[in-house]
């Protein structure tokens, strides 16, 4: 098993993951070098793979975009929040229903799994919504989704496979309260799967926009990035409002898109390198029940 | 873990523990469980409550409480609709190519990121695999229109180049289903060998060299040990596939519907979302929810139950 030979095998599965990686890699590439270029030569069909007259002014369009900005920063600040209060409430429920000694803790899991594989449905969700005079709010993108019970059960099976029951017990027998095992022993020895979930959350709340779109009707204000992209791009029921003239006179609506597909994928590609390892994690901790 | 000593202990203590000690030990989990259950019964279960309105004839005036029953008239309603036939097909289709196309492509993959040897070659591929796992379907359809626009998307183009004439890949309706199968072929190939690669990395080196001094060449031994071996992981994988036929991806139809291409777009999530929000006819949505989550929670229970019988851990 030791020899390093180079056969005809190993040169066609090379191959194929080559195209493979290419595929996954030109459209980025290509509307990249789409979204720098002179428009000239996009309208000519003359750019595939390297921009061709640099020009930037899609860009500067997209930043003078104020409503564009707006709902980056809006964006941000819901996946913060929805970050922070989904981990508070999966941690706790995760450590509580991973203890035996908590009654009707089957009872309970049950409840949230029951959740999982039957839920209400999208209009009845809508008219919660309404009822709550949440519609229009930033907190009906915020509070519906931030309790996960699959992220929940992901963490309570790791904590109860990896926190060892001794150690626990051991510190109630010293006194400590629960909060303080959480606090102290919990989180600290579970760092990686914290992450994991943590980046679940956000990555999942950065990404989605079904909600958005039932819920957010009157203020185009609070539309998240995903969702105002949507509009500009894929179903064009909004167009671009350049505020300040002298932003260069771009004809193609092309360009823009592109620049426009690019600003709202450079977040994702940044933190990805760094996010990858514990999703993958999260995903064979999660094992097949995904 | 514990042993028997310590067992016995605890339980000859129990007797004269008070509800009070246990309480006294223990009221901090429940007070951990209290803002999640409340988080529970507000938005996940207060919402079933909203669900009567499929038997109802609702009126905005009069809210759900107020709105008269009607038994099943919705659902005969619904049934009788000129959309509800070609959404149930739809859903079902979309589903059904989906498993034929995307769920292989993550067994192969594996297979084959399993030959390579070089390291950084396999995690360069990986990584780049595994990109599109993390776009938002917005992003990946914007990708999707600006790569095989007719007239100037790059494909097309390319395509041109080589003599033959565009092709209408998002806005012709059979074009368009060969394209939605596409991407999610793209989308899902690379993250799905996850789960395959986890598998294989268990099997039993020992066989793997068993099968060597046998004489087995690669081929051979991919059919014969690796293949076997993640057999349950596939069978499992397809079982909980088979169970989501009735699901579907609002946003990835959404994202790739348009205009032009209409006919297989209408799935049962969409029509929701038209009946429901844009068109505000209530009660009917939410039976035609209601209809696609039961028949879904059927296919999940008989999934998990064939799982269970062929002896895997089943999901539930």
């Amino acid at each position: 098993m030791t020899k390093k030979k180079f056969t005809v095998g190993d040169v066609i599965f090379w191959i194929i993951l080559i195209i493979v990686s290419i595929t996954c890699l030109f459209p980025f590439v290509h509307v990249f070098s789409v979204s720098i270029s002179d428009e000239a030569y996009v309208i000519a069909n003359k750019v595939i793979l390297l921009p061709k007259g640099l020009n930037l002014s899609a860009y500067q369009k997209i930043f003078a975009d104020s409503s564009i900005i707006r709902s980056m920063l809006i964006t941000v600040l819901i996946t913060v929040a929805f970050t922070v209060i989904g981990m508070f409430l999966t941690i706790s429920a995760a450590y509580a229903l991973s203890r035996k000694e908590l009654k009707g803790g089957k009872f309970m899991t049950f409840l949230i799994m029951f959740t999982m594989y039957f839920a209400a449905g999208t209009i009845p969700d809508y008219l919660l919504m309404n009822n709550l005079h949440m519609l229009d709010t930033v907190w009906c993108l915020i509070l519906p989704l931030c309790f996960a019970p699959y992220n929940l059960l992901i963490m309570k099976t790791n904590f109860s496979a990896s926190i060892p029951d001794s150690l626990v017990e051991a510190a109630v027998m010293d006194g400590a309260g629960h909060f303080r095992i959480l606090r102290s022993i919990v989180v600290p020895l579970s760092k990686p799967i914290i992450a994991t979930i943590a980046l679940f959350y956000a990555v999942g709340r950065w990404n989605a926009y079904q909600d958005a779109l039932f819920y957010i009707k009157q203020r185009a204000d609070l539309k998240p990035l995903q969702l105002k992209l949507y509009n500009l791009v894929v179903s064009a029921q909004e167009s671009f409002q350049a505020e300040g003239g002298n932003v260069g006179v771009l004809t193609n609506p092309e360009v823009l898109k592109a620049a426009c597909v690019i600003f709202a994928t450079v977040p994702i590609i940044i933190v990805y390198p760094f996010v990858q390892k514990y999703f993958v994690q999260g995903t064979m901790v999660g094992g097949v029940k995904g | 873990m514990r042993n028997k000593s310590n067992k016995g202990k605890s339980v000859g203590i129990k007797p004269k523990t008070s509800t009070r000690r246990y309480l006294k030990k223990t009221w901090q989990l429940y007070a951990l469980m209290l803002l999640p259950m409340i988080f529970l019964i507000v938005f996940k279960f207060l919402p079933y409550y909203g669900l009567t309105i499929a038997f109802k004839n609702y009126k905005v005036a009069k809210g759900i409480t107020g709105s008269e029953w009607v038994g099943l008239d919705i659902f005969t309603k619904i049934f009788g609709k000129r959309d509800f036939w070609p959404a149930v097909k739809n859903t079902i289709l979309l589903n059904v190519l989906d498993l034929i196309f995307s769920f292989p492509m993550p067994i192969i993959l594996a297979l084959i990121l399993n030959e390579i040897r070089t390291k950084w070659f396999k995690k360069v591929t990986q990584t780049l695999m595994y990109l599109p796992h993390f776009l938002s379907w917005v992003i990946i359809a914007a990708l999707g229109y600006q790569l095989f626009s007719v007239s100037s998307g790059v494909v097309n183009i390319l395509i041109e180049h080589m003599g033959a004439s565009p092709i209408p890949f998002l806005q012709e309706d059979a074009w368009w289903l060969v394209t939605y199968v596409l991407i999610g072929v793209w989308q899902s190939m690379g993250w799905g060998t996850i789960i395959y690669l986890a598998a294989i990395t268990a099997v039993n080196p020992e066989l793997y060299e068993a099968a060597h001094i046998d004489g087995a060449n690669r081929w051979k031994r991919c059919l014969h040990v690796t293949i076997p071996c993640i057999r349950s992981t596939i069978v499992i994988l397809l079982i909980m596939n088979l169970g989501k036929m009735m699901q579907g991806s609002f946003e990835r139809v959404m994202a790739l519907s348009n205009a032009k291409a209409t006919e297989f777009t209408t799935t049962i999530p969409v029509l929701v979302y038209r009946w429901g929000i844009e068109n505000g006819k209530f009660s009917e949505a939410t039976a035609l929810g209601l209809f696609q989550s039961v028949i879904g929670l059927i296919l999940v229970l008989a999934a998990d139950k064939v799982a269970k019988k062929i002896g895997e851990e089943g999901l539930l």
